[in-house]
């Protein structure tokens, strides 16, 4: 399964990942109220610059993560277009870009290993309250390793399926790929526990 | 204890899975993905608790970076779109899907399976998503509402559907249906 970081490291990858997500928080309570458009433009400009100072594939790669955002923004353009209030419009579609960019940018450069670090970081306070927050870990490397398995085997049913219909198998393989989780979950379950548990 | 982490993780890894099959287009033009099927799944079959906490972990893995939503989409930016409130919603439905599932224990699985989703998965979800819209592109109820109308068909298809599947499931494996245990 591809993740969604860079191919290549970038001086951004080296900022440590607390900062980079505190950094999000703040920009993005202080934009999130900001109306005027003159604003706006400059600030999606800056963002725009800031991926050129890290290289032009980061630009290029954080263009292909907007794709289906720029759906959406040409529908609710089309739609204020369309209402007379343009300038509102903009400035919605100006905002959302500058956000999702951002937040965008964050995650391209943080290796997952370090987003899951913060993760367990944040969860700590938990712990002290008596929640079991290794489950929590367990879980998600098991939500990892499960995630192309499962997609392995909706391809296997898809083909099975081709191979006895000319109709497409759509939701039909739905039944038979839970019945496969499930019986998955059961023996995981139970490796879990032959191995001392969580 | 092992086997809640389990069935947690499975249907969280489920979720994805759903996302990736190819999706099938309505008579209206919209293209409608399993995924929200897997949520409302995740509420009828595994019940409240633990149907949220799959829900949550999805999500929670979406925003470490991985492309688990439909379409190969993830990351934080997704969290930062109006449309963002669909994704706050699911833990939501699949939470109510679940209450009314250990609520009604008597009833036909299909059937009940069935209306919870369609409150779960439907009536919950888009009450939080159209507020969460309204606030994000500054329309009104109504404009908002009309936007996201022409998706009801495709989700009250999959309402039917997870009647269906939580039937079946139940017959094949009733341990499994843990809303139920």
């Amino acid at each position: 399964m591809l993740a969604l970081t860079l191919p290549r490291k970038t001086i951004a990858h080296s900022i440590p990942a607390g900062w980079k997500l505190a950094g999000l928080a703040i920009i993005s309570a202080l934009v999130f109220p900001i109306d005027s458009l003159a604003l706006l433009t400059g600030l999606l400009a800056g963002i725009i610059a800031l991926h050129l100072v890290l290289g032009r594939d980061v630009l290029k790669y954080a263009i292909w993560m907007m794709r289906p955002i720029a759906v959406f923004a040409g529908v609710i353009l089309a739609f204020h277009f369309v209402v007379s209030d343009f300038a509102a419009g903009l400035g919605i579609i100006l905002r959302m870009l500058t956000l999702v960019a951002l937040a965008n940018l964050v995650t391209m450069t943080t290796k997952l290993n370090e987003m899951i670090t913060i993760m367990e970081f944040c969860l700590t306070p938990l712990s002290k309250l008596g929640v079991n927050t290794r489950a929590f870990g367990v879980a998600t490397a098991m939500v990892i390793r499960f995630t192309p398995v499962l997609i392995n085997k909706a391809s296997a049913l898809r083909e099975s399926w081709r191979a006895r219909s000319a109709k497409r198998a759509g939701w039909r393989i739905v039944m038979p790929l839970f019945l496969t989780a499930v019986d998955d979950a059961d023996r995981v379950a139970e490796a879990l526990k032959a191995r001392g548990g969580v | 204890m092992e086997r809640n982490i389990a069935y947690v993780a499975l249907f969280a890894a489920l979720i994805a899975a759903l996302g990736l099959l190819p999706k099938f287009t309505l008579v209206s033009g919209i293209p409608i993905t399993a995924q929200s099927l897997g949520i409302m799944l995740c509420g009828t079959v595994l019940g409240a608790k633990r149907g949220a906490l799959a829900v949550v972990l999805f999500l929670a893995l979406v925003a470490l970076g991985l492309p688990l939503l439909a379409g190969g989409r993830g990351g934080l930016g997704v969290f930062g779109t109006p449309w963002a409130g669909f994704l706050f919603g699911f833990p939501f439905a699949a939470l109510f899907a679940g209450i009314i599932m250990e609520n009604y224990k008597a009833g036909s699985v299909a059937l009940v399976a069935g209306i919870a989703a369609v409150i779960g998965g439907i009536g919950v979800l888009y009450a939080i998503a159209i507020p969460y819209y309204m606030v994000g592109t500054g329309k009104g109820v109504i404009e908002s509402t009309i936007t996201m109308l022409p998706f009801i068909p495709g989700d009250l298809i999959k309402a039917v559907l997870a009647g269906i599947i939580t039937q079946a499931l139940y017959k094949a494996r009733p341990a499994a249906v843990l809303s139920r245990a």
